[in-house]
Formats: structure tokens, C-alpha cells, sequence
């Protein structure tokens, strides 16, 4: 462990991206994610790494994109309106098999909506912004040190899984400072290489045992091409429909199948809990002091909390919806995580929203209160 | 001495052949260009990295037996400094149409130039968007015919190596699908530029272009060409007044038309003085 430090989830996230490997970061500054940038533009030169302020978030994009396939670890960050932006080249760093590491530090929208407020509202846009289908791995910390650790997680997972992976944060996290010891080492997803030479016939979009290509480097004598045209093996556009559906077809099942081991979530009180708050992110801490409280009164509430955003945790709410007499999700936007869970619980169970939406962030008496009526409207057959 | 002519054919992906673009198209004669000036400068398949947007002209890097990446649309610059800037080694080529560098590139276009990554960028300017059929680009002639502008373009257009030169770009040239060895040179000089290089390559689309323009066929855009470029020597020693009339005529300069002394640093030298100062050399 290195020495305590008072430390900004912004921070935080930048320094486990150093941690994790990654050597290269171009963006362009948005609220609330900039300390992201700054700290990145200090630290890289410092591990021999570069740091590029591009003119615009597509650009900033395209150079990580280029950067990857050039051998480069690379990490982006923005918030919302520069999210949006970059969505046509997220979906070619997922058609492409490009890793890279995008964090979102949430804000309140739609468009430039309330730059410095706290908001969760693109967790749908995480999931669907982009054209077409595709997987999507997104991870959301809800504290200072977890934001290290899933920044290292989620450069791990993008190098192994060869996709893009969305870190997404919220403002209560990128702006919350806590004390942290950082750990001296993590451990590291090293870049995929061929098995094979080209003399071997090596293709670098040929799927390995666990469905991921090995694309080679830039660079490495394997001249191979890349598009965000669907290809196959070799790498070269097919406009056929075997070849498409077999394309998009697995670049959902190298997620699909692993997604019980990459799908984390954490439970606090839940052993006999009759109620549970499922949350994420920051609101997740103001949550867990709200079910505390209850709990400190003798109500049988617990909470689930996300951790893994998408793939989305079915297996987890489906059970805990056979477990419980109802499920609040407690989300700082106008309701979007509450239709998945709705959807995992098969109808087990009544799912209510607690929303917020006014640019503050929860008070543990308001996510209170939503319970105790959740648990009202159970009881009395009104839910 | 036949071998030795086509001695660039080991450029190419001899299984991706015969290219998909339209008889006569000029696209060919400048990717051609782009192999021969490689050759020329001594660099190699295995430490040049060809980069495209989206576009007929984008689809050369299909075609080129190197790695390469076809990007997005107008963000070939962007993903070709991401790879100079991870490996300064590679010696990098973008190549774009006029759609894909002046509209939706443009800003990219701009701030590539104004950063002097060391790229060299080949512009197949065929005054028209190819691949979509025929719409107008920032680049069609006024009153030029495209799909979408039936009764000619109303746009002005943009002159691209005057904005190249404007916006930072350290080394900016013209020359037409006409004058083959010449192309090639411009080419081979900007791979010389440490720093943003930028070559307008003007190129005969029949299809798009010529057809709704008047021009019967490939071989009398490549007249035209011929006839309106005039040599940067002999433009320069033209009176203002001759100049203006020039241009009137449609004629315009080609050669080397800016180079800057070579007192500015390119991004990457400059940046490894960043690394420096950081403490992060030999990291
Ligand atoms: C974001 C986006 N917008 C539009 C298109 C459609 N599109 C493909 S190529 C092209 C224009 C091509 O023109 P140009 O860049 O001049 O290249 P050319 O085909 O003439 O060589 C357009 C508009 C696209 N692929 N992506
Ligand atoms: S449309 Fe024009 S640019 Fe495209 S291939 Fe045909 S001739 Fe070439």
C-alpha cells in the first residue's frame, strides 16, 4: 500500500488507469470529468506515457482508437454531451475489437442541461447510444478506492475482451474526496498477441478458444487491415448475411458467455431483509445509510448494489425478487435502471422507482421514506 | 525490365484485386503514387501504416499490403495521430476524400495541421462525394452540377492547401492525377517534412463528377487538368492582375506551394521534451 492520501474519485480513476497500464489519453474537457483530463496530462509524460487535448470528443475518440491499434493502453473521459459524440466511434471500437477504456462522469441532461449537477441518466445511453447491436461492459464505483480498482477492471477487461468498456461515474463520486492508500501493484490484462505467424496463416480476426480475435500492432511486420465494416477472419469487409450474422453474433456471445463472472454486485443487510434498495453509484452510499437507519429501527431492509451495469445482473435480481415482498430502485434520474430490474424480476415482486431528477442528490430521509411507503403500499395490498 | 516496372505490385493485396472503383477513375493512379513515392523513400511495408477515412478514394487502404485501418467517416486524422503518437517509428499515411477531409473532417483537418503531428496526408480531391453518388462537397466548383445541387452549387469552396497553409500545416502541395511523376514527387517530399504534410491530389471521378459536368470522358478531365494547372514557378511569376484572370479561367497552381523552414518542431519532438521535463524519459 503507498502512503493515505486525500484523494477525488477523479483522481482516483486517473491513477488506476496509470496503474493499469494505460500509456496514451486524448480528450477534451467537459464538467464534471476534467479532473480526469488533468490529472492524466500530469501523470502520463511523468511513466513516459502522452496526453493529447484534442479539438473535439470524436477526435479525442479517434486517437485513442488509433492509439490501441498502434499498442497503446488508452483511456478517454467525458460527460454527456461529449458522450454522445462519441458514440459513432464506440461502436467501431466494438465492430473493430479495439480495447479501450471511456469513463462517464455523468450530469444532469438532456443536452448541455446542468453541467456541475449530480445525475444517472446515462446509463441507457451506456448501453444503446450507438447504431446497431452490440455488447457493452460498464462498471459504476460508488467510492474513492473502488473508483481505482474498477478503473484497473475495466482496462483489464477491455484488453481481454478486446471492446470498449464504459466507466461510468457520477459527479457525487468523480467530486467526492476521501482518504485512499492505493495499492503498489495491480494486476494487469497484458495485450493479446497472434499465436500464430503469418507464414502460419495467421488471421487477426480469427476468434481464440474464448471467442476474443488476437489482432496484432500496428507495426508488427502482420499487415493487417481494420474496419468498421463487418468482416470476417481476415479482417476484410463481406457484405454477406452468414458472415454478418455470424460477425455480430459473436461479438455478443464473447460477453454473453462470461457474463456471471464479470457481473459484481455487492449486499448489505440482506440476509432475512424483507425489502430491498437496489442502487448504484452514488446514490448506493446514500442508500446504505438510508437501509442502516432502517435497520437500526428494527425494519428488515437491505440493499443490492451494482457494480457491473451492463451486462445487466438477471440472475441476481431474479433470485432476489423470488426472496423479497418488493424492490425499490433508487436512481438520480426519471427511472431507467428500474425497467431492467422490473424486467429480471418476472413480476415476482412489486418494483418501484425512486427517482430524483432536480440536480441534488439524495438525502437518506427521502430513499427512507420511499421505502417505508413501498412497505405500506405491500402491506396494505396496494403495490 | 517489364518486372522491374511493375516492381510496386508487392504493394498491394494481390487477393483484394481488381479494385471495385469505376472504369476510369483516377483513384488508382494516385494510390499508385502513394506506393511509388514509399518505394522511393526507402520505407517499408512493415513500418508504414496506412490510414482512411470513408469514401471511393478511402477504400485504397483495402487495396495497400500494409497495415491499415479504414476509420470513420472525416476521422482519418484523428486515429492517424493517435498512431503517430503511440509509435513515432511508423511512418504514417492518411488518405481522404474531399467529403470526408473539408466537411466532416474539416475541424480535424484544421487542428491536425495546426498540431504538425508528422503525418502525411493525400487528399484525392474529385471535387464531388463518390461513394454516396454524386452530392456536392465543399469542394465542387460554384455552379458545378451535383445530385444535390441541380441547378449548380451555390457554395463557395475551399481552396484546402490555402487553408492547410493557414492553419500550421509545415508542408502543403498540389498536383493533379495528370501528372503522374509529378504527383509522386510532391508525395515523396512530404514523407521528407518532419511534420504535417499535405498533398492535394486532383482526381477525375467520371461517374459522379464528370458525367453530370459536361466532361465526356476520363481521358478529357485528364486534359482539363492538363490545361488549367500551371506550374507553382510560372504561377508566382504571374502580375496579380494575370493571376485574378487565371483564375477566372479555372486555372490553378500545383507543385510545392508552402514548406516551412523547418525551424518548428513536429508534435512528437515536441512532446518527448514534455516527457522530459516530466521525468518520464526512458520510462
Ligand atoms: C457519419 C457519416 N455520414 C455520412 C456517411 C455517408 N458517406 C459515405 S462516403 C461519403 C462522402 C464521400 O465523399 P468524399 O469524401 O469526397 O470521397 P469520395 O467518395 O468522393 O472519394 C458520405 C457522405 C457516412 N459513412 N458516415
Ligand atoms: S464514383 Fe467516382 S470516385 Fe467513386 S469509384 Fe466511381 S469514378 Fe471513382
Amino acid at each position: 500500500m503507498t502512503k493515505a492520501r486525500l484523494m477525488q474519485g477523479n483522481e482516483a480513476c486517473a491513477e488506476g488507469a496509470i496503474a493499469a497500464g494505460v500509456r496514451f489519453f486524448a480528450g477534451y474537457p467537459i464538467t464534471p470529468s476534467t479532473e480526469i483530463a488533468e490529472a492524466m496530462a500530469k501523470l502520463l509524460p511523468q511513466h513516459g506515457g502522452k496526453f493529447v487535448q484534442m479539438e473535439d470528443e470524436i477526435a479525442s475518440m479517434g486517437a485513442i482508437l488509433g492509439a490501441a491499434m498502434a499498442g497503446d493502453k488508452v483511456m478517454d473521459a467525458t460527460s454527456g454531451p461529449g458522450f454522445s459524440l462519441k458514440q459513432e466511434l464506440i461502436g467501431y471500437a466494438a465492430c473493430a475489437e479495439i480495447p479501450c477504456v471511456l469513463v462517464d462522469v455523468q450530469r444532469v441532461g438532456p443536452s448541455t442541461g446542468q453541467p456541475t449537477a449530480p445525475s444517472q441518466g446515462d446509463v441507457m445511453q451506456v448501453r444503446w447510444g450507438t447504431h446497431g447491436d452490440h455488447p457493452m461492459i460498464s462498471l459504476c464505483p460508488w467510492s474513492v478506492r473502488e473508483t481505482f480498482d474498477l478503473t484497473v477492471q475495466a482496462v483489464n477487461y477491455a484488453e481481454r475482451f478486446r471492446t470498449p468498456v464504459i466507466l461510468l461515474m457520477d459527479e457525487m463520486v468523480g467530486h467526492l474526496r476521501e482518504r485512499v492508500e492505493l495499492p503498489e501493484k495491480v494486476e494487469v490484462y497484458p495485450r493479446r498477441s497472434p499465436k500464430k505467424s503469418r507464414a502460419e496463416g495467421y488471421q487477426p480476426f480469427e476468434p481464440d478458444e474464448d471467442l476474443v480475435p488476437n489482432v496484432a500492432n500496428f507495426g508488427e511486420g502482420y499487415h493487417i487491415h481494420v474496419t468498421g465494416l463487418i468482416h470476417d477472419d481476415t479482417g476484410f469487409p463481406v457484405g454477406s448475411p452468414t458472415v454478418t450474422e455470424k460477425a455480430i453474433k459473436r461479438l455478443h456471445e464473447k460477453i454473453d458467455r462470461v457474463a456471471e463472472e464479470i457481473i459484481h454486485t455487492e449486499s448489505y443487510f440482506m440476509e432475512d431483509a424483507e425489502y430491498a434498495v437496489v442502487a448504484f453509484g452514488g446514490t448506493a452510499r446514500t442508500a446504505y445509510e438510508s437501509v442502516k437507519n432502517m435497520r437500526e429501527q428494527g425494519m428488515k431492509v437491505g440493499l443490492v448494489r451494482l457494480i457491473t451495469i451492463w451486462p445487466f445482473a438477471d440472475k441476481i435480481i431474479e433470485e432476489l425478487a423470488g426472496k423479497v415482498k418488493g424492490i425499490l430502485v433508487a436512481e438520480l434520474n426519471y427511472g431507467q435502471v428500474v425497467h431492467e430490474v422490473r424486467r429480471a424480476a418476472k413480476g415476482q415482486c412489486p418494483v418501484l422507482l425512486c427517482g430524483k431528477y432536480n440536480m441534488k442528490s439524495f438525502e437518506p430521509v427521502e430513499i427512507e421514506a420511499e421505502i417505508e411507503k413501498m412497505i405500506s403500499d405491500v402491506e396494505g395490498g396496494r403495490a | 525490365m517489364a518486372e522491374l516496372e511493375r516492381s510496386y505490385e508487392k504493394y498491394f493485396r494481390q487477393n483484394r484485386l481488381p479494385h471495385l472503383w469505376c472504369p476510369g477513375c483516377g483513384n488508382g493512379i494516385v494510390m499508385k503514387a502513394i506506393v511509388q513515392a514509399i518505394e522511393k523513400k526507402g520505407l517499408t511495408q512493415d513500418n508504414t501504416v496506412i490510414v482512411s477515412g470513408i469514401g471511393c478514394s478511402s477504400r485504397a487502404s483495402g487495396y495497400m499490403d500494409f497495415d491499415t485501418i479504414h476509420t470513420a467517416h472525416g476521422r482519418a486524422i484523428p486515429f492517424a495521430t493517435g498512431i503517430k503518437l503511440a509509435r513515432p517509428e511508423l511512418n504514417v499515411v492518411v488518405i481522404t476524400g474531399d467529403g470526408d477531409c473539408t466537411a466532416i473532417g474539416g475541424n480535424h483537418f484544421i487542428h491536425g495541421c495546426r498540431r504538425n503531428v508528422d503525418l502525411t496526408v493525400v487528399l484525392f480531391n474529385n471535387n464531388i462525394y463518390g461513394m454516396t453518388g454524386g452530392q456536392a462537397s465543399p469542394m465542387t466548383p460554384m455552379g458545378g452540377k451535383a445530385t444535390t445541387a441541380p441547378y449548380g452549387s451555390v457554395d463557395r469552396t475551399f481552396d484546402a492547401c490555402a487553408l492547410a497553409e493557414a492553419a500550421g500545416a509545415t508542408y502543403v502541395a498540389r498536383s493533379t492525377a495528370f501528372h503522374v511523376q509529378h504527383l509522386t514527387d510532391m508525395i515523396a517530399k512530404g514523407f521528407d517534412n518532419k511534420g504535417f504534410s499535405f498533398i492535394e491530389a486532383m482526381v477525375q471521378c467520371p461517374t459522379a463528377f464528370g458525367r453530370r459536368n459536361k466532361f465526356k470522358s476520363p481521358a478529357e478531365m485528364l486534359k482539363w487538368m492538363r490545361d488549367h494547372s500551371v506550374m507553382k514557378a510560372a504561377w508566382d511569376k504571374l502580375e496579380d492582375v494575370k493571376k485574378g484572370e487565371a483564375i477566372g479561367q479555372g486555372k490553378f497552381p500545383i507543385g510545392l506551394l508552402y514548406e516551412s523552414s523547418g525551424s518548428e518542431l513536429d508534435y512528437d519532438a515536441a512532446y518527448d521534451q514534455v516527457i522530459e521535463r516530466a521525468g518520464g524519459a526512458g520510462k
